[in-house]
Parts: C-alpha cells; sequence; structure tokens
C-alpha cells in the first residue's frame, strides 16, 4: 500500500472549537482582513468611513467580550478553554480583550483627524490596529507558550508597521526600522526562552508546565532559570521595562502621535497580559525564583523612566518615559504575586489606557503638520490659546502623577499597598519616590501651559514647519476621545469601585481556569 | 551516530543551538548593516527551531518539531515586514547603516 494510501486511513482528531469563546478574536481579525481587501476592491468611499468601520468593528468585538463575561464569572458555568486547551477564556482574557477594543477604538478616533491633516489616505492604518489588537487578544487568552508567541508576533508586526506608516517623515520609518530590529531581538530571546522551558519541563502548555513543576523537584534548575530570563527579557521588550527600554524615546518621538496611543495603551496592556499569564499561572509555584528578578526590574523601571523624564524638553519623549516608570508601577503588581497584586495591576493596566491615550489625543493635536512639533516650548500657553484642550491635557497629567480624584490614584495606591501586603517595603517605597519624581515631570508641562510670563508671547514660540504660528484646530474626533477619557479618568477617580470589582472579578478566574 | 568516536547526543546539539544563537545576538548588536541584521535574527530563530528538534528527540515528543513550522511562518513574516522597512529607509537614505538612522535623539 502506498503511504499516502495509508495516511488517509489514520482518522485524525481535530480539537473542538468553542466559537462562542473565540468570537472577539474572530470579530476582530476577521472583518479587518475584509476592510482591507474592500479599500483596495471598491472605488473611493467617504472620508471617515474607515474610522466608523473601525469603531463598529471593536464595539462589537468587545461587546461579545462583555456577553462572555457573565458566562465566565457565572459560579455555575465558569471559565473554560478551547482549541485543544490552548486558547483560554476566563475573565482575564475577557477584561484585556475588552481594554485592546477600548484602545484601538480611542486611537481609530485620533487616526482620523491625523491622517485627514497629514494627507495621508487609505484603510492601512485601521486594519493594522486591528489586527494588532487580535494579537493583543490571543496573548490574554494565550494558554500554550507557542500560542503566546504566535500572539506576541501578531501583536508586534503590525505595530512596526503602523509606527513606520507615515510615508512622507522620515523619523516615522526610522522609528519603525528601530522598533522592528529591537523587537525581532526581543521575540528571538523570548522564543530561545520558550525553548528552554520546554526542554526543563517537557511541555509548553502552560497548564502542563504548572502540572509539572508541582509535582516535581528539580534537581538542575539551571534550565528552567535561563528560559525565566529569557521570558522575562522579552516581556520585558514590549511592555519597555529597564534596562530593555531604550527603544521606547525614539519610537514614540518618531511614530505618528495615534499609533503611539495605541502603543502606550495597548501593546503595553497585552505585554502585561503575557508577563502575568506566564509568570502568575503557568510558573506560580516557582514564585520565589521570579519574584526577586521582578522585583530589581521593577525598581530599574520605576526608577529610570522618572529620573530620565526630567531631563527630556520633548513631551512626546517626557510621556516615553513615563511610561516607562508607569510600566515599574504594574511590575511592583506582578512582583507581589499575589491576587492583590495581580488585580492591582490590571486596574492600573485599565486607568493607564485611558490616560495615555488621552495625553496622546492633545498631543497629536499640538504636534502640528508633520507631527513634530512637541516640545515644551510648543506647548507654553495653551491655557490661553486652547483652553478646553489645555484642561483635559491636565486632567490626564494629573491622572499619571496620581492625584486624588483621578483613576492614577487608586491606580497607585493599590499597587503600592499590594507590595506592602507582600512585605516588599522598598520596593513600595521606591514606588513612592518614583511617583514623587513623576510628578515634577507632569507639572513642568502643565505650569508651562499656563504659567507663561507673558500672554501675548505664549504660544509664538510654536510655529508649523514654514515658520507660520500656529492655529490648533481640534477635530471632533479628537474631542470624542478626549470625553471619553476624561469622563473614564475622573469617573474611576470618584467612584474606583467600579473598576476595582472588575479587576478583582478577572484575578480568581485566571488562576482557577488553569489550576 | 558518532563524531570522532564520540556519540552524538542531542546535548551536542543544544550546544551548537546556543553557539549559533550568540552568534546572531552579538552580530546584531555589532554590525551595521540593516540587512545584515535580519540574518542576524533568521539565525536566532533557525538556532531556536534546532534548539526545540533536539529537546523534542531528547523528550521523545513530537511537541517540538510542530512548533518548528509554527517558527519558520513567523520567521518569513518577520522577514516581509523587516524588508519593507529597510526598503522604505533606504530609499531616503540610500547605503545608509544603522548608525546614519539616527535623527530622534534626546
Amino acid at each position: 500500500m502506498s503511504l499516502l494510501a495509508q495516511a488517509s486511513e489514520v482518522a485524525v482528531t481535530t480539537p473542538s472549537v468553542d466559537w462562542w469563546g473565540v468570537m472577539p478574536l474572530l470579530l476582530l481579525a476577521a472583518p479587518a482582513m475584509v476592510l482591507l481587501h474592500a479599500s483596495s476592491l471598491l472605488p473611493r468611499v467617504f472620508r471617515g468611513f474607515y474610522t466608523m468601520a473601525t469603531i463598529a468593528i471593536a464595539t462589537v468585538a468587545g461587546g461579545f467580550a462583555l456577553a462572555l463575561w457573565s458566562r465566565v464569572t457565572d459560579p455555575g458555568r465558569g471559565p473554560f478553554s478551547t482549541l485543544g486547551g490552548a486558547f483560554g477564556v476566563d475573565g482575564f482574557s475577557v477584561f484585556f480583550t475588552v481594554l485592546l477594543c477600548a484602545s484601538v477604538i480611542i486611537a481609530a478616533l485620533l487616526a482620523d483627524g491625523y491622517l485627514r491633516r497629514e494627507g495621508l489616505e487609505g484603510a492601512e492604518l485601521y486594519v493594522l490596529l486591528l489586527l494588532s489588537a487580535s494579537g493583543g487578544v490571543i496573548m490574554a487568552s494565550a494558554n500554550d507558550l507557542i500560542v503566546m508567541f504566535l500572539g506576541l508576533e501578531i501583536l508586534s508586526l503590525a505595530v512596526y508597521v503602523l509606527a513606520a506608516s507615515h510615508l512622507r517623515r522620515f523619523a516615522s520609518q526610522e522609528a519603525g526600522m528601530k522598533y522592528f530590529v529591537l523587537g525581532a531581538f526581543s521575540s528571538a530571546l523570548f522564543l530561545y526562552g520558550i525553548a528552554l522551558t520546554y526542554g526543563a519541563t517537557g511541555s509548553t502548555s502552560l497548564i502542563g508546565i504548572r502540572t509539572f513543576l508541582v509535582e516535581n523537584t528539580l534537581f538542575d534548575n539551571a534550565l528552567l532559570y535561563a528560559g525565566f530570563a529569557l521570558l522575562l527579557v522579552g516581556f520585558g521588550f514590549k511592555v519597555a521595562a529597564v534596562p530593555f527600554h531604550s527603544w521606547t524615546p525614539d519610537v514614540y518621538q518618531g511614530s505618528p502621535s495615534p499609533v503611539v496611543a495605541y502603543m502606550a495603551s495597548g501593546v503595553k496592556a497585552a505585554g502585561f497580559a503575557g508577563l502575568l499569564r506566564v509568570f502568575y499561572v503557568g510558573f506560580s509555584s516557582e514564585r520565589t525564583d521570579w519574584q526577586p528578578i521582578v522585583y530589581v526590574l521593577a525598581i530599574a523601571t520605576l526608577l529610570g523612566g522618572a529620573v530620565l523624564a526630567v531631563v527630556q524638553t520633548d513631551v512626546k519623549r517626557m510621556m516615553a518615559y513615563s511610561s516607562i516608570s508607569h510600566a515599574g508601577f504594574i511590575l511592583v503588581g506582578v512582583q507581589a504575586a499575589s491576587s492583590e497584586g495581580t488585580g492591582a495591576a490590571l486596574f492600573y493596566l485599565a486607568a493607564y489606557t485611558f490616560m495615555v491615550a488621552g495625553s496622546f489625543a492633545v498631543i497629536s493635536v499640538v504636534a502640528l503638520k508633520g507631527d513634530s512639533h512637541s516640545s515644551l516650548e510648543d506647548f507654553r500657553g495653551l491655557g490661553d490659546r486652547k483652553p478646553l484642550l489645555a484642561a483635559a491635557f491636565t486632567v490626564m497629567l494629573l491622572g499619571q502623577a496620581g492625584v486624588p480624584l483621578t483613576s492614577g490614584f487608586f491606580a497607585k495606591f493599590g499597587v503600592i499597598t499590594a507590595a506592602v501586603e507582600s512585605r516588599s517595603y522598598w520596593l513600595a517605597l521606591v514606588a513612592m519616590m518614583s511617583a514623587v519624581i513623576g510628578a515634577f515631570v507632569y507639572l513642568r508641562i502643565i505650569v508651562s501651559m499656563y504659567m507663561s510670563d507673558d500672554h501675548a508671547e505664549a504660544g509664538a514660540g510654536h510655529q508649523d514647519d514654514a515658520g507660520v504660528p500656529a492655529v490648533l484646530t481640534v477635530p471632533a474626533t479628537v474631542w470624542v476621545a478626549l470625553g471619553v477619557t476624561v469622563g473614564v479618568t475622573i469617573l474611576v477617580g470618584i467612584l474606583p469601585g467600579l473598576l476595582t470589582g472588575l479587576a478583582n472579578d478577572a484575578v480568581p478566574v485566571l488562576v482557577r481556569a488553569a489550576g | 551516530m558518532s563524531f570522532l568516536g564520540s556519540i552524538v547526543t542531542p546535548n551536542w546539539y543544544l550546544v551548537l543551538a546556543a553557539v549559533l544563537f550568540t552568534i546572531g545576538a552579538v552580530g546584531l548588536l555589532v554590525r551595521r548593516n540593516p540587512l545584515v541584521m535580519f540574518m542576524c535574527v533568521e539565525l536566532m530563530l533557525n538556532a531556536v527551531n534546532l534548539t526545540f528538534v533536539a529537546f523534542s528527540r531528547a523528550l521523545n515528543d513530537l511537541g517540538g518539531q510542530a512548533v518548528v513550522f509554527f517558527v519558520m511562518v513567523v520567521a518569513a513574516a518577520e522577514v516581509v515586514v523587516g524588508l519593507a522597512i529597510v526598503v522604505a529607509v533606504l530609499r531616503r537614505r540610500p547605503l545608509a547603516t544603522a548608525d546614519d538612522v539616527a535623527t530622534l535623539k534626546g
């Protein structure tokens, strides 16, 4: 009998698929593909169509995820996994799916006005945003390291192109290239980490790894530790933790502002989703081994980000370093390796997503045509020129500084409390110091916006590429984005219970699903 | 299998893969030509593939070999995106090395 005939007799059992469970993912990826093809095949539609389509797609996907929330948090039914156990659907993944959809919606709102101003066209930016978010959803749901790697690559490859998507601006292409080279390097390290973990435990499934580590005592841990370290480096690059942060300022400065809004919110959230899933679920029995590494990483990130932000003169670079120090705060929550710490990290990520997206909404307007006028000087007197815009930016900055009555206060409060409860007193102290240094940076921008000495002079240095004094036009979509982000920041700041409840509900489910 | 009288175990392949990975990593950090930097990334990914296959053999588990296919697809996708970005950069700045692409500083 021929080999082919033999092969046809072997019944291949394919894993069962729970289509409702993977629906949010499919609803992001499939319409994105349709949108891409429609944009190249159909005649030009009216401007703003792609924005509306993207928002509709992300809303529907997020809505489906919300529908799953009641199913996975219902004690009777609970979380489940599908696709041969490689894709977990639990409160954790649903939480991040909704967060990523929100991040895409805000980025799409900003992209509309941005593309009009820069004279760029096409659906590519929107399609790549949706595809990147689908990669993030895979990362948040992955119960297998290889699926995690695929999610990481789908997320990253789209963002490399997004960073380089401004065709007429060399800085954008430079940003894309830098991001790509360092991103590819970190992916390779991450993959080597998976290989070593596989060698040490004999499985790439997180549940398999967890079971193996609980049941066996390893005499020679070297392979596993090397795997931990390389996986941490890979995630460290994605979430911009010191010392793997060097790409962040250049990429944030060079990339189109709406893309940066997504990078700082969506990509960071997905990176932390993967980090928490791998370390908190897969390697939970070895927490005493990885906690010290995350401890050191958190201290370096907190201090490095805050201190380097102080010496910057460009607001985009300041926000880049501040996003590094925020990653440090979230690492404080991760380091606690407790359900309180993880819940606090989730709360922080959700609050930060809206604050940073709102900040880049303002920056994208002030940066003018060419997207390069974002120095501190360009923000001088913004309070006189555009009071409402300046007020919105102030709320965002105060939120990031952690001022009470904003969501940022409870975010910082949560992670520091978790650190104290896990007896990491020094870490809590460093986090508070970093918050103080960070507050200086944010106040510096606020002072520049409101306290210029001469009101006539205010904004005179803010000129476009042709040397004409800037006329700031704020598109309606940016107002919508600012309304949403300011609203969420203040609402959660007054009623934190809304979000803490959700964040804490997302945590225990995650552990149970893996157990 | 034997080599110069000694049995070749999967460990040999693991060491070889580690050496290849290191060559790739060092090359990426040291070389300045964008295309050579890509080749180094490819070398790193393929070193990981070799590691997976070696572990797969040592553990007698087919999972590691299946992973290689995924990695190859990802590597191909990465090359497509990377080359597109490099071509875009080199069109604007012919013969640019990684050091020339440095307008963003602070």
